[in-house]
């Protein structure tokens, strides 16, 4: 089973681009252009030293002697939110700007959810001197307010997007909305392996070397490239599909993406797109959304920010129907609680994103023996209004 | 039957005036009042927008209008049966508008079954590409007599151009900038230039031109490149206020005479 992209910008039956015709030009172009550009030569050279010099990868694989412990396994947390700006976003951000200047762009747009993409992207904007516009639910510029400092400081606009559910799926919207009324000047920086074709391939892309350290790093620590299990949490995908990459063909790799419960799948107040979705399609793409009976998008709920969205990329929809990879969902209490263990046991406060993922510990029985890696896709700073909170109605 | 859209485009050449509305805008049942009205002040041709929670090529008016016809309780389902009787009294061409994901979830067989059943004459989805629409959905649509309108923008080249044009059974939709829908108010040089360069590739297909039309003056300007122009944001705005809906659509449709 192939569980890449096929020619026609497919996952099985997710994926496409179904675009209205005011983006066929710059979505054709990508179509078209990224994978000459991304793997050519000169790319890849200035990608890898950028990733090495300006985001410090590659990012540790620490052995966690306590969670090991705890959970009678070998537990290793790949460590993305030791990159810089706090998380994996900025592997994509790196890679995407390099694209946009190759294709001449002068202005960036991009979404946000818990603004670590939007961080990320304001960043590299700063770097390479282009003007950069991120868009942002005005729920998250109010819940994730110290990125949203950020991005000002780092010279971007953001604009707080007040339809819908005021959080990522309107954001999104909202740049897209962007792009088609500039369409010459402007690229567009999706933050997750969604939207048309190509951006889900492109992003796993640039994530992948997530697993690509994974692998050459637990061969030096253990012996061994392949772990029994890789659990990663699932908003769009990204820092999944870069955690699962070097994987998905590896059948004896247990992959475990973790979707936002929220307050409990079946409370009318969550993200667990999985459970909760049927195909259709949203952001460009056909994969699971929650929707209603008529194709209207639910709005979806969770704690953490970076989830709280209604679909997951085409790559995850078909890794979930064909059951290459198993999905968990963690609510929104089992993910602080998860979140305050890891910060009390090892010293580590992850972003509540990746608190899902930690979460999910809880769910599987391992063997002794297991080799088990969880990503650690970002660090909590942003998240710490949210955790004082939780920490102190446990007093 | 001829369908209503090719029979309209080969008695009129200039001039064509196309109206879009949100179904379940301003209130859940005045699709027919609108429809009816706007066939009595000299419309030429309807489109009736299926509101969808997350219209990424619409503007703020649009969207405004979805959102409230979707709270209203707007369907495709109660749209159809609204429409049951339509061709009772309404003879000009209708057109249905709406993303591509609430069409799929009602099947795409069955929309296009009861959309011939109810005397609808095309649709236009934004959001539903050329080369899908070519591989998957040409021949349902075509068995129901349906013409599905392909929109064409100031950056489609011209080699897509004539490929919509060949593939096309009713007319071209030229989105007169590359914007979101809304109103502008007014029609400018560059977008002059675009309308000229169209006019010179001499396609087989009508066109008329749509977004940021919203009165009789860029209507004017708009025609005089294409069969015709179609308005939609500025027309519901007019359905704002508290006077009934049809005075309302005769006040709007009373500057085009
Ligand atoms: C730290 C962190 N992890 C995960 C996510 C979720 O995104 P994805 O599913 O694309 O990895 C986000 C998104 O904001 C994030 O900030």
């Amino acid at each position: 089973m192939n569980y890449q992209i096929d020619d026609k910008g497919y996952y099985g039956i997710f994926g496409g681009a179904f675009i209205p015709e005011m983006m066929f030009h710059n979505i054709n172009e990508l179509q078209k252009n990224y994978l000459g550009i991304i793997e050519s030569e000169s790319f890849r050279k200035e990608f890898r030293q950028l990733l090495e010099d300006y985001a410090g990868r590659p990012s540790p694989l620490y052995y966690s002697d306590r969670l090991s412990e705890h959970y009678s396994a070998h537990i290793y947390l790949k460590r993305e939110d030791l990159n810089h700006t706090g998380s994996h976003k900025i592997n994509n951000t790196i890679g995407q700007i390099l694209l946009a200047k190759r294709i001449g762009k002068t202005r960036i747009i991009a979404e946000t959810g818990a603004g670590q993409h939007g961080v990320a992207t304001a960043t590299v904007c700063a770097r390479a001197g282009l003007e950069c516009v991120v868009y942002m639910g005005a729920v998250d510029v109010a819940r994730q307010s110290p990125n949203v400092e950020k991005m000002k400081m780092l010279g971007a606009e953001v604009r707080p997007v007040e339809s819908g559910s005021k959080t990522l799926k309107d954001a999104t919207n909202e740049a897209i909305r962007d792009w088609i009324n500039n369409p010459v000047d402007t690229h567009y920086i999706i933050g997750s392996v969604v939207g048309p074709h190509p951006y889900p391939d492109m992003v796993a892309r640039f994530q992948s070397v997530i697993s690509e350290e994974i692998r050459q790093q637990l061969k030096v620590k253990t012996g061994r490239e392949i772990p029994d299990y890789v659990i990663a949490c699932v908003g769009g995908g990204s820092n999944a599909a870069g955690a699962f990459y070097h994987f998905l063909n590896e059948p004896q790799v247990q992959l475990i993406a973790v979707e936002a419960a929220g307050k409990g799948v079946d409370s009318g107040e969550s993200a667990a797109t999985t459970q909760l979705g049927r195909p259709g399609v949203l952001h460009g793409s056909r994969s699971l959304l929650m929707q209603t009976a008529d194709g209207q998008v639910i709005e979806p709920y969770s704690i953490s920010a970076g989830l709280d969205y209604p679909g997951i990329g085409p790559m995850h929809a078909n890794l979930f129907v064909t059951q290459r990879a198993r999905f968990l969902s963690a609510t929104d209490e089992q993910a602080l609680k998860a979140a305050l263990y890891l910060s009390q046991k090892e010293g580590i406060i992850p972003a509540l994103e990746s608190a899902h993922a930690l979460a999910a510990l809880e769910m599987i029985t391992f063997k002794p023996d297991d080799i088990v890696v969880v990503n650690v896709s970002g660090r909590g700073d942003k998240d710490m209004d949210a955790y004082l909170k939780y920490f102190q109605s446990q007093k | 039957m001829e369908n209503r859209i090719t029979s309209l485009l080969k008695k009129k050449k200039e001039n064509i005036l196309s109206i879009y509305f949100t179904a379940g805008y301003p209130a859940l049942d005045d699709t027919v009042s609108i429809i009816t009205e706007l066939e009595n002040c000299g419309a030429d041709l309807i489109e009736i927008g299926i509101p969808f929670s997350d219209p990424v090529a619409d503007g703020p008016v649009i969207q405004r209008s979805s959102e409230i016809a979707l709270r209203n309780g707007m369907s495709i389902q109660l749209l159809f049966e609204q429409l049951k009787e339509i061709r009772n009294h309404v003879s000009i061409p209708l057109i249905l508008m709406g993303y591509i994901n609430p069409v799929m979830q009602f099947g795409i067989e069955d929309f296009c079954l009861r959309c011939r059943e109810t005397g609808i004459d095309g649709t236009i989805i934004p959001d539903l590409p050329l080369e899908v629409y070519e591989e998957e959905y040409k021949e349902v649509f075509e068995r129901n007599s349906l013409c599905n309108i392909f929109l064409i923008t100031p950056q489609t080249i011209d080699e897509r151009i004539r490929k919509i044009d060949a593939l096309s059974n009713g007319f071209i939709y030229m989105v007169s900038s590359s914007s979101t829908t809304g109103a502008k108010g007014s029609v400018d040089q560059e977008q002059i230039a675009y309308f000229a360069r169209i006019q010179d590739l001499n396609l087989r297909s009508p066109r008329l031109i749509g977004f940021g039309i919203s009165d009789k003056a860029t209507f004017g300007r708009a025609s005089s490149y294409a069969n015709g122009a179609i308005i939609g944001s500025a027309f519901i705005s007019a359905l704002k206020g508290a006077e009934p809906v049809k005075s309302k659509v005769k006040l709007f449709m009373d500057e085009f005479h």
